[in-house]
């Protein structure tokens, strides 16, 4: 008689309790691999040709805002094909999708956006097509050679570049007149005026900074740091390398000091502080004015671009972000993906709508010369010719640094431990020593040979 | 109460039992497909991914129980375990009280506007749980949301809702805030059905109100409470929406592996470790179930009385 009641609920909770639980982190995994496209007699460029000529559909993904526009004026000139723009989220929202139909062997698209940095692990993973296929190599005289090394991965060609992200400084310029604070060009000028800043004004703060993987690691390149270097699955890593020592050494006061704001960027809180004046400065990419004209109006007229801060007086730079698209290897139709692909990125008419209509940085080296854009004047930057100084910016990029192949998982795991040091504003290499040591255990259990130094 | 009927009723009837008859299962198949493929199905595949390893470099090759032998050393798994279970012993009983307070309060006819009270506690579980963390998350904005113009206020630089030390309180606030009215509703409804004789009964005896709630309404409510508290501990168990939402506001704060549906979703699909996902994930069913099971027993064991 005892306990008679509702056994069917109990063991419903359980089997729900268990069925949710499991639910929830379930996700299609059967490898499939990619098949190369049909037995086309031809080859290389002439195989792209005949497949625009042929026609088709494909799936395009990104999140470009001027590819709507690209799209229509292909589909003009090449009536027999059909591109189906989709817009499958911003970075890591698309990159789990495009993970999860590679996966489950279908779904993907035929030419996804994929930025500079996650290259490497789509290319590892053999889920892109090796433009070489389609002698696309050939193509290397029409772009700057950042870019162009960022698609390049172990030999092989991974992608067209889109944009590019030489950094530059981005600074308030109403802010520095009102608190008399002259435009930095020595990262010791900088934290000085991080100090006088926030000083005369407790609200104001130099920059913002709560710990951002793409930031930090293109402040270490600047720095001349090279903590990834990666040689097939062979990978080393040192997060204490001199140029990080370097940067950490000038950062760690600001950290410290609590000199930068505590405001996440892009949160909404983030975009108010650069309207308002209270973050004074932006270390970033040269995609960054298309975002300042469009999600910060308020400000129009205040900001101006100047060359990043130095070490030691010698220019030197380095990229923060930018996209290239890839032809997946699950396409259906690899030569007509390939055909659009080299439209898209190398054609003129196309990157003059992706700067015109998106205000998109260039990465061909016509576009980047082209009086048109060097002489532009947006009001937004007080009639400043900002392209100039981000051009000039591009030819200091320093060479050889590279990302991890398994770069999506360190970004992942930035906050659990860099975030740390942030979180408690302190020394900034016990947060990055625990980093290493969780992304060469990951590297070494995914079997990479990875050495921690 | 009606299991001994069932006995007696058994008898003579075993030699109609000797050819199965699978008209019955007929009926319930409708259900039964969907239980099997929405429910079965998934979680015997989850148990066979968390016999395998696929690395990146490698491929795939089966592992036995060594993902489980690592999900038990694994110290992210227990810190975050243990985050929610400490969240669960506080948030659960503060909501629930509200819940019970709430329900009190409407059933006994003392307040006007008793439909307007009750449709705004429910509101905000109508409010999806999305929605609920981008507004919670705005007002907690320390730099220019209400936390700042408080702030302000009292003059310093007090309240902290995305300190380390104040994220599950603010977390908790934001789920007390979503489903006391849901829990408020059960309680409500298992307060209807008890009969008025007993309060008329009481009238006469002369109990006062708090005796009638004491005596009446509260035994009454056994059974609500023990339902509204395993959905309270499954809920907790599986916290994600909040904290994953909130993350890039205390990107410092709420880790990677802050609850544990967070950690195995991360681990899939960050770090592409779907079968160490799963692992973790059938861990962590099994705990729900069993907690969910004493509960459940216990609770039911009280109601004998």
């Amino acid at each position: 008689m005892k306990r008679s009641t509702r056994p069917a609920v109990r063991r419903l909770v359980t089997a729900l309790a268990a069925g949710a639980m499991i639910g929830a982190t379930l996700v299609g995994c059967s490898s499939g691999g990619g098949t190369t496209s049909g037995s086309d007699a031809k080859t290389g460029m002439a195989a792209v040709d005949a497949a625009l000529k042929k026609g088709g559909t494909i799936t395009y993904w990104t999140w470009t805002p001027a590819a709507k526009a690209q799209v229509a004026a292909f589909e003009k000139k090449y009536p027999k094909v059909h591109v189906k723009l989709v817009n499958a989220g911003t970075n890591t929202t698309e990159y789990t999708k495009l993970q999860n139909a590679i996966k489950a062997g279908s779904g993907a698209p035929d030419v996804a956006q994929i930025e500079y940095g996650v290259i490497p692990q789509f290319a590892l993973a053999k889920s892109l097509v090796d433009l070489k296929t389609f002698g696309f190599d050939s193509l290397k005289k029409d772009y700057a050679s950042g870019p162009w090394g960022d698609v390049t991965v172990d030999g092989g060609l991974w992608g067209l570049p889109q944009d590019s992200g030489p950094m530059a400084m981005f600074y308030n310029k109403t802010v520095f007149d009102t608190y008399g604070i002259t435009v930095p060009k020595t990262w010791d000028e900088y934290v000085a005026a991080a100090k006088k800043l926030h000083a005369a004004n407790p609200n104001a703060y130099i920059t913002s900074d709560t710990g951002d993987p793409g930031q930090t690691t293109s402040m270490i390149w600047q720095a001349g740091g090279t903590p990834f270097s990666v040689k097939g699955t062979d990978i080393t890593i040192n997060l204490q390398d001199s140029g990080t020592k370097k940067y950490t050494e000038m950062w760690n006061p600001l950290v410290e000091g609590k000199l930068v704001a505590p405001i996440p960027g892009w949160s909404d809180d983030w975009y108010k502080a650069l309207g308002n004046g209270t973050i004074a400065t932006l270390l970033t990419g040269a995609w960054m004015p298309g975002v300042l004209e469009s999600s910060v109006k308020d400000a129009s007229g205040d900001w101006r671009v100047a060359p990043m801060p130095t070490y030691d007086g010698t220019p030197v730079n380095a990229e923060n972000g930018g996209s290239s698209e890839a032809v997946i290897k699950q396409s259906k139709n690899q030569a007509l993906a390939a055909g659009f692909l080299r439209w898209l990125n190398d054609s003129k008419q196309s990157v003059s709508i992706f700067v015109e209509a998106g205000g998109g940085f260039p990465s061909t080296t016509e576009a980047l010369n082209s009086s048109e854009f060097l002489d532009a004047a947006p009001e937004y930057f007080g009639g400043q010719k900002i392209n100039q100084v981000l051009v000039e910016g591009a030819k200091n990029v320093l060479p050889g640094f590279s990302l991890l192949p398994y770069q999506l998982y360190a970004n992942s795991i930035f906050g659990d431990t860099v975030g740390k040091s942030y979180a408690a504003n302190s020394d900034l290499n016990a947060g990055l020593k625990s980093w290493q040591k969780q992304l060469v255990d990951y590297g070494n259990q995914q079997g990479f040979t990875v050495t921690g130094k | 109460m009606t299991t001994t009927s069932l006995n007696h009723s058994g008898t003579g009837r075993t030699l109609r039992r000797e050819r199965r008859d699978w008209r019955g299962w007929a009926f319930v198949a409708p259900f039964m497909i969907v239980f099997l493929a929405m429910i079965i199905a998934p979680v015997l595949y989850a148990l066979w991914l968390s016999l395998f390893r696929d690395q990146l470099i490698g491929g795939n090759a089966f592992v036995g129980l060594e993902n489980y032998a690592d999900a038990l050393k694994d110290s992210k798994f227990w810190e975050s375990l243990w985050r929610v279970t400490l969240f669960l012993v506080v948030q659960v009983p503060i909501m629930l009280a509200l819940a019970l307070v709430a329900a009190l309060a409407l059933d006994s006819a003392r307040l006007n506007g008793k439909s307007f009270f009750r449709i705004a506690i429910f509101l905000p579980y109508a409010v999806p749980g999305v929605v609920a963390a981008l507004i919670w998350g705005f007002m907690y904005g320390d730099q220019f949301g209400l936390t700042a113009s408080i702030n302000d206020l009292l003059g310093s630089h007090i309240v902290k809702p995305f300190s380390s030390s104040w994220i599950l309180p603010s977390i908790g606030n934001i789920v007390t805030w979503e489903f006391m009215g849901y829990n408020m509703l059960i309680f409500y409804a298992a307060l209807k059905v008890i009969p008025t004789e007993l309060y008329e009964a009481a009238e006469i005896d002369g109990a006062g109100q708090l005796r009638i709630i004491a005596s009446i309404k509260i035994p009454a409510l056994r059974g609500a409470l023990v339902i509204t508290t395993i959905f309270s501990i499954i809920g907790s168990f599986q916290l994600f929406n909040e904290p994953n939402l909130l993350k890039s506001l205390a990107p410092n704060v709420i880790t990677s592996y802050f609850t544990p549906n967070m950690y195995a979703y991360n681990l899939s699909f960050a770090g592409q470790q779907f079968n160490y996902a799963a692992t973790i994930a059938i861990v962590m069913g099994v705990i729900t179930a069993v907690i969910a099971y004493i509960v459940q027993s216990r609770g039911s064991r009280t109601e004998d009385f």
